[in-house]
């Protein structure tokens, strides 16, 4: 029978597999065609999603090799060794179109199976990043999926009880059709209990524990995130994953049980591709087959067809390889957490993953040609012939690089940039979250990078994420370097040493020769900024076909880092720490205010461009800044970053509820010193004693250095000087405004309520 | 000997591990008591932690009143045994109807998690020991039904009978009222905690067991947990000779 009678189409079209790749899986089966059976597991294991078919050939250009790394790029989440036996296992994952299509659920399995690729490593998860971007917040239909996912997010997370400790929140009009949801995990194991997704050991038994196998998700992964597809299609509602919680949470708990009393061989999480994928993948790993009796298979409900079995992505379902003297412990652990289990085939030694159903063999595929041996494309990729749009119609015509200079208050500016939807306080968001549960959260949401105590040691794990689409839009390279360079600054400016980079890369449909073009150019930039900071990519995911009926989304590499402070006594924070401690600014200003926050106010100079990132700088910012921190010079550190100077310092000032007073020399424009984002520079504070020490361990790593004033008072106060003088202000010219000066307590004003007036949330 | 301190483990259990640390850090010897077991181990006290005990998706708690260990430790409490809900704990202490009260939906309809002030209303029950009245006690809530809730007949007789623990504050040290921010959840009269006419079982929607340590940004909820180490101590004939003196 075929799966969907009565079309005209052939079947391996409507599943989404090309007649190019139909004779490609001819010649994995000895020439003979797949049945409809195989044909279905095929064309879930060479989606875009399980495959990487597209982006396979680029992703081999990543740098892996690292310090301590333990497992990298393949295995279900990167590992790096921290000391004292221990190991941090930490990944990004999309779930971008679920999302779209139903964001509760969408973000809520997104959670969910983020964290199983790590405790199927086993690692118990200790934190959770949700890095979220959406259209104009002013859009009805925007409004809809920010609250959707929040919930969605808080209400998986919330239950099993791992605290969501930082991300992302954006807002950007390539958005609107297709929101991203990218969610990373991290956990933390006993390295000698690491746990590797592989079926060893022909004779041994498959045990499949967890959830029973339903119609939810049937080809999620290959229908939902490997096409574009329109708004609110409701055909594809089927194809969203359904979450539980609290299965989940049964599911941590037995899973590290079992390895923890060593009872399993090897442990795989099911997630896109069901059965199909846990299976194919782990025998391929071990160079064996699998035997599968689908009779074996839990079921939630009668009247599955094969297929709908073996790739449903009914959630929370993990797959072990059990030594058969060990099966009887294995079905205890599972009983005693109220979890179905059942023997549902046997490792071979064949290389064939087998279906038998009734006593008859109805599909084999050997299990490389669904998993390593899988087709891989060499996509074309073309620069867009138009570099940089030309604005809107409607939109500013002004030179923004100069509007302080034209008479606009300054102070005025940076109120409108605290209080815009993306620069203003998340926390009516975050604070739907738990943050704290598992007692280990030092610095939670809100304030820079998240700073999660290891328990049982003086050290902590820091972790941030971070994604530039503003100017990735015009510079892919440039886009996915300085999010690399933000992401590790974050954890550099806490003190801590980054380990290791995941990342998330959500483009466009790779058949496209530009979008292909960004993803390429996106990697080459996640490659070079990853040699240039010594960094390890310790894995990640691709999620391409971000497009919809309005247009593809900016390109969008989502980069996610965790860092290690050897001694939680030095962490450093952003926030001014005591009065009268000097203020100096690290780095200089370049020009460039495409992609800023203030362009997005004031609006884009046709001929300006995005600020230029220098590698090398920014490697010496961060070794720099580790080394005066871990020297006790470095009171507080805060990065420049979105909003420019003038959001930075306002936020060391809000969140210490101490004002400052200081001087800034304009080498470039009023715009570009206080508001404009070139990296590699911070706003550190120290006491006075220290801050010639400061000033000359900067120049000794080649990077400019200056005191530029002190903490105090309850106002923030920026006078505005021309580089080198010194005599008031008139003396200086007329173009400079004079300064800009704004108590502490307004600055809090606008920033706290930013964001919830943005959204509707309030009045 | 360390004081043993039960620590009721359901499935859906999250905080668990947090209690039984800071058990740990008080000195007691916490023992870790499963769902399906009937006995409590000879514990001098129970408590139950917060979480999502069987998944909660019908109403927190409800289906936690069930289960074996809770029989046993209705039972106890009726023998006068000392017992303290936290969060999910408080919510199955409710639904068990060994403590007044119940606890709703938020009033925003929304989970909240961040950190409030709760004051002890007094200072001389088995959980508040050593606390000083009206003083704020800085520690983190996270819930989505929280909203204490009864008839007015019933809050009168328990701010009469001494039954309320702890309200929720404002900065200023005032009881928030209902719509205020530092009432995260539209309590009524601030309640933030509240205890049985006998005085041995108490439950408490904010999390002292997250706020036993300075390097998690507040210590203020250890007394909490000390109180009623201190106590069950004492029940035991252990005194109070066996208790640490505070976290790191």
């Amino acid at each position: 029978m075929s799966i969907i009678e009565l079309e005209v189409e052939p079947l391996h079209r409507r599943l989404g597999v090309t007649d190019d790749e139909l004779e490609a899986i001819r010649a994995r089966l000895d020439g003979r065609d797949p049945n409809d059976l195989e044909l279905a597991m095929f064309s879930v294991m060479w989606s875009e999603h399980c495959s990487y078919k597209s982006s396979k050939p680029l992703l081999r250009t990543l740098p892996i090799a690292g310090e301590g790394v333990v497992a990298g790029p393949g295995e279900n989440a990167g590992v790096i060794s921290i000391g004292d036996g221990l190991a941090v296992a930490f990944k990004i994952e999309s779930h971008n179109h679920p999302s779209a299509v139903e964001p509760y659920q969408g973000a809520a399995t997104g959670v969910g199976g983020i964290l199983r690729d790590i405790f199927t490593m086993g690692a118990r998860p200790i934190a959770v990043l949700d890095a979220l971007r959406f259209g104009d917040p002013v859009d009805p239909r925007t409004r809809h999926l920010v609250d959707g996912v929040v919930r969605g997010v808080g209400g998986y997370g919330n239950c099993v009880g791992v605290p969501t400790v930082g991300g992302e929140l954006v807002f950007d009009p390539s958005y609107g059709g297709n929101p991203l949801v990218n969610v990373m995990a991290i956990g933390l194991l006993e390295e000698r209990r690491l746990t590797l997704a592989a079926a060893p050991g022909p004779g041994n038994l498959v045990v499949l524990f967890g959830s029973t196998t339903g119609r939810d998700g049937i080809g999620g992964a290959s229908v939902l995130a490997s096409a574009t597809f329109s708004d609110d299609d409701p055909s594809k509602r089927p194809s969203v994953q359904v979450g539980d919680p609290f299965a989940e949470k049964l599911l941590i708990e037995a899973s590290l049980e079992l390895i923890d009393r060593g009872l399993v061989e090897g442990l795989q999480d099911l997630g896109a591709g069901g059965i199909t994928c846990a299976t194919s993948e782990t025998a391929d790993r071990a160079g064996t087959g699998i035997l599968v009796d689908l009779d074996a298979i839990p079921r939630r409900e009668p009247g599955l067809a094969p297929f709908e079995v073996m790739i449903s992505e009914s959630q929370e379902r993990m797959c072990a390889a059990v030594l058969p003297e060990n099966w009887e412990a294995v079905r205890e652990v599972c009983d005693r957490w109220g979890l179905p289990v059942a023997i549902i085939g046997r490792v071979t030694d064949d290389g064939d993953i087998a279906i038998v159903q009734a006593g008859q063999e109805i599909a084999r595929i050997p299990a490389r040609a669904l998993t390593s041996d899988a087709i891989v494309h060499d996509r074309v990729a073309a620069p867009p012939t138009h570099r940089r749009d030309a604005p809107a119609p409607g939109a500013p015509s002004e030179i923004s690089d100069r509007l302080p200079e034209r008479g606009t208050d300054p102070g005025a500016v940076l109120l409108a940039l605290l209080g815009s939807a993306n620069l203003s306080s998340r926390h009516s968001v975050f604070r739907q979250y738990d943050s704290t549960v598992g007692a280990n959260t030092v610095a939670g949401p809100g304030r820079g990078a998240a700073v999660l105590r290891v328990d049982g040691t003086t050290k902590a794990l820091v972790a941030t994420t971070d994604g530039n689409q503003s100017v990735g839009r015009l510079d892919p390279w440039l886009g996915a370097a300085l999010s690399v360079a933000e992401a590790t600054r974050n954890v550099s400016i806490t003190g801590a040493r980054p380990l290791g980079v995941t990342n998330c890369l959500n483009y466009g449909d790779p058949t496209r020769p530009e979008a292909f073009w960004q993803l390429s150019e996106g990697v080459r930039g996640l490659a070079d900024a990853c040699l240039a900071l010594g960094l390890p990519v310790t894995g990640g995911n691709v999620s391409l076909y971000n497009e919809s009926a309005s247009g593809a989304i900016a390109p969008t590499p989502e980069i996610g880092v965790v860092g290690l402070l050897d001694d939680i006594a030095t962490l450093v924070g952003p926030a001014f720490v005591m009065v009268d401690d000097a203020i100096l600014l690290i780095g200089a200003a370049g020009p460039g205010l495409v992609g800023s926050e203030y362009a997005g106010l004031a609006g884009e100079a046709t001929e300006d461009a995005p600020p230029a990132l220098d590698l090398a700088r920014e490697a010496a910012i961060q070794r720099f800044v580790r080394e005066a921190i871990s020297r006790g010079l470095v009171a507080s550190a805060q990065d420049i970053s979105g909003g420019g100077f003038g959001v930075a310092i306002a936020e060391c000032a809000m969140w210490s509820g101490l004002g400052a007073s200081v001087r800034l020399a304009i080498g470039h424009s009023p715009a570009v010193d206080l508001f404009g984002e070139s990296p590699s520079r911070l706003v550190l504070t120290c006491r006075p004693r220290y801050a010639a020490a400061l000033e000359l361990l900067a120049r000794q790593h080649g990077l400019p250095a200056e005191t530029i004033g002190s903490v105090g008072g309850d106002r923030l106060r920026i006078e505005l000087t021309l580089a080198g003088a010194t005599g008031a202000a008139e003396e200086r010219g007329g173009w400079v405004a004079d300064a800009l000066e704004v108590p502490v307590r307004d600055l809090s004003h606008v920033w706290e309520h930013g964001l919830a007036r943005a959204l509707g949330w309030e009045g | 000997m360390p004081v043993r301190v039960g620590v009721v483990v359901f499935p859906g259990s999250n905080c668990d591990r947090d209690t039984v640390r800071a058990l740990d850090l008080v000195g007691a010897e916490p023992v870790v008591l499963w769902h399906e077991q009937a006995s409590l181990d000879s514990v001098a006290a129970v408590v139950l932690p917060g979480g999502f005990a069987y998944g909660d998706y019908v109403r927190a708690g409800v289906i936690a009143r069930f289960s074996p260990v809770m029989r046993s430790v209705a039972e106890f409490a009726g023998r006068g045994g000392l017992v303290l809900g936290i969060c999910n704990g408080f919510q199955v202490l409710a639904e068990s109807g060994l403590v007044p009260g119940a606890l709703l939906r938020n009033a925003s309809l929304r989970f909240v998690g961040h950190e409030v002030a709760i004051a002890p209303v007094r200072s001389d029950t088995a959980f508040t020991r050593g606390l000083e009245i009206g003083r704020g006690l800085r520690m983190p809530v996270a819930h989505g039904e929280g909203r204490f809730y009864a008839d007015a007949v019933t809050l009168d007789a328990l701010e009469r009978d001494g039954q309320v623990l702890f309200r929720y504050v404002d900065p200023a040290g005032m009881p928030a009222d209902p719509d205020h921010l530092a009432n995260p959840n539209g309590s009524l009269r601030a309640i933030a905690g509240v205890m049985n006419a006998a005085g041995n079982v108490a439950g408490l929607m904010p999390h002292p067991e997250r706020a036993a340590e300075v390097i998690l940004g507040s210590d203020e909820g250890f007394g909490i947990i000390r109180s009623l180490v201190e106590s069950a101590a004492q029940a035991v004939g252990q005194g109070p000779a066996v208790i640490g003196t505070g976290a790191r």
